[in-house]
């Protein structure tokens, strides 16, 4: 994972320019010149990877972030307020009832493709399970003696909700956040696969499979290099939250 | 029980509601203009006021609900803006290629998963566990498009087995039509069976270390009749709940399948849509498909009573 992080954030050091055209160079084989060949434009298929690991992984986590922002807020105010505990999981559960997918496909094609209405057509559908469980986390500690004798000394309620209840919600939320890091990837991938991702002149792992599906029999580089690594960088991420979660939980451990 | 049906009926026609707002809502509080981005690049003023005028929008918002509501009750979604079909019709169309690719997936990562998941849990901590849970884990992770084109690569472009891709309808022949379905299912069903191998594979693990199979190991029942007689009807209801909710997944999944396979089923007419910027079809598979999910997962609620007869409501 951190390699990861590592190599995309110094593509540009090392890579080359992904976005370069060279028709006589076009659809080669790997080479020591171009390490995963060219794609059908003569674009360098390792240069054009390595940058769409910068799109793949920014995506993930700014969705993973927004997400865990937006879940703990409608979480922690639907788990505190009586009042608005009804409406709010019953919106959630709406939400929730429309398949993720489609709703960021229906989002936008409303607006027209983008990198930030990307990220907010994969958080909104990411929200409810994120609320839900923040929500019951909170339910759980409220009602915990150490909650009330803040409150019985004098502390105020924001300041309970932030120094008692909002730590409590962490391990939790860090393993959830991992699991939406993963499948903001894998959706950003798909979206973009299916050409309402990323804008298509940015390389990124889904457009570049796109635009490579014609040359399979040809050059099947250009749609494994960028799978593979998209692969792997799920993969890394899942992996990432199971351990959060046998770090913050010995007993699903033992279980396991 | 009857109170507990009704109850859970009322609810879901609540969450009907709330889905139905929430896609009303979608076209109307959509950033910049949605008419405007229907009608492409180059349109002229004209064609965006027709759009405009064709969807509905410039009426007030609560006036538009009403409509919009009462046609969607009467199954009336509206028509193409790219073709001037029905939505409905155009759906209907293409609903027999999604369907034989959804079931096939479906008994092939349920039958599938739930046996890996059972034998990972029967074999915990030993090499089958082990092989399994990374399977499980890898294909988990591994998006569907790029299994479908592995798949592509490996069984049609390099050995010739099968079909690269296109889809015969069951009506020209049981065998064709299978035929074109083996990859796109595999490769739909991989990370569906994966995800059901490790729900089944805890769920096992829940249930194997209750006192009650010790009993059962005591009094020398086979481990097939612990496994499947004493487990698996106990571990039943999460592996249900899971199956419900993976519906979700399926619908992506068979949006990119479609896509790479070349079928001419629902996901394909979505894709097509985007790209045509047709978005009463896009909205009308929105609302069917939502609509599915809801009912899904309704009747997996009420179907624990029948897998675990402990449950009353």
């Amino acid at each position: 994972m951190a390699l990861l992080i590592v190599l995309a954030l110094a593509a540009p050091l090392y890579a080359g320019d992904p976005l370069n055209m060279d028709p006589f160079k076009r659809l080669q084989p790997p080479s020591a010149e171009m390490w995963f060949g060219s794609d059908h434009l003569g674009r360098d298929v390792f240069a054009r990877t390595m940058f769409g690991a910068r799109i793949s992984l920014f995506v993930g986590l700014a969705c993973s972030a927004l997400t865990a922002l937006g879940g703990l807020l409608i979480g922690v105010v639907a788990g505190y307020s009586r009042g608005f505990d009804n409406i709010i999981m019953r919106i959630m559960d709406g939400l929730m009832s429309i398949p993720t997918f489609l709703l960021a496909i229906a989002l936008i094609s409303l607006t027209g493709p983008g990198l930030s209405i990307l990220i907010v057509a994969i958080t909104i559908p990411d929200l409810p399970s994120v609320a839900r469980l923040v929500r019951s986390v909170v339910l759980g500690v409220r009602e915990r003696p150490y909650v009330e004798a803040a409150l019985c000394g004098g502390a105020r309620l924001p300041r309970v909700l932030w120094r008692h209840i909002l730590p409590s919600t962490f391990p939790a939320l860090m393993v959830q956040s991992a699991s939406v890091c993963a499948s903001a990837i894998l959706t950003e991938a798909g979206l973009s696969f299916l050409g309402v991702g990323v804008p298509p002149e940015i390389p990124s792992w889904g457009n570049m499979i796109a635009s490579s599906r014609l040359y399979l029999a040809v050059a099947p580089m250009t749609i494994f290099a960028p799978g593979i690594c998209l692969a792997f960088t799920v993969l890394a991420v899942n992996l990432l939250g199971d351990g959060l979660r046998d770090l913050f939980d010995p007993r699903a451990k033992r279980r396991r | 029980m009857a109170v507990y049906v009704i109850r859970r009926l009322v609810s879901t026609i609540a969450i009907m509601a709330m889905v139905g707002i929430f896609i009303f809502l979608l076209l109307r509080l959509a950033p910049g203009d949605p008419a405007a981005v229907m009608a492409g690049r180059n349109a002229d003023p004209q064609t965006i006021a027709n759009i405009r005028e064709q969807l509905g929008l410039n009426e007030p918002l609560p006036v538009q609900f009403i409509h919009w509501a009462r046609d969607m009750l009467r199954g009336d979604f509206g028509t193409s803006i790219f073709s001037g079909w029905p939505v409905l019709e155009l759906i209907s169309q293409r609903v027999e290629p999604t369907v034989s690719l959804g079931v096939m997936t479906l008994i092939l990562s349920v039958s599938v998963g739930v046996t890996f998941g059972i034998l990972a849990a029967w074999g915990a901590g030993r090499v089958v566990d082990l092989a399994l849970t990374a399977f499980s884990a890898l294909g988990y992770s591994v998006p569907v498009f790029v299994v479908g084109y592995f798949f592509i690569y490996v069984f049609a472009i390099r050995t010739q087995w099968l079909p690269v891709q296109g889809y015969v309808s069951i009506e020209q022949g049981v065998g064709p039509w299978f035929v074109h379905l083996i990859l796109p299912t595999v490769a739909l069903s991989i990370p569906y069976v994966a995800y059901l191998a490790r729900i089944a594979r805890a769920s096992m693990l829940e249930v194997l270390s209750e006192d009650y199979m010790r009993t059962a190991a005591a009094k020398g029942a086979s481990s097939y009749a612990m496994l499947f007689h004493h487990g698996l009807k106990n571990a039943g209801a999460p592996i249900l709940t899971a199956i419900g909710l993976s519906f979700a997944y399926l619908i992506s999944g068979v949006v990119i399948t479609e896509t790479v396979f070349n079928v001419p089923g629902v996901g394909r007419l979505v894709v097509d849509a985007i790209t045509s910027r047709d978005y009463p079809v896009i909205q009308g598979v929105l609302i069917l498909v939502s609509g599915l999910y809801v009912l899904i997962n309704l009747a997996v609620d009420l179907s624990y009573t029948l897998v675990d007869p402990r449950i009353r409501y």
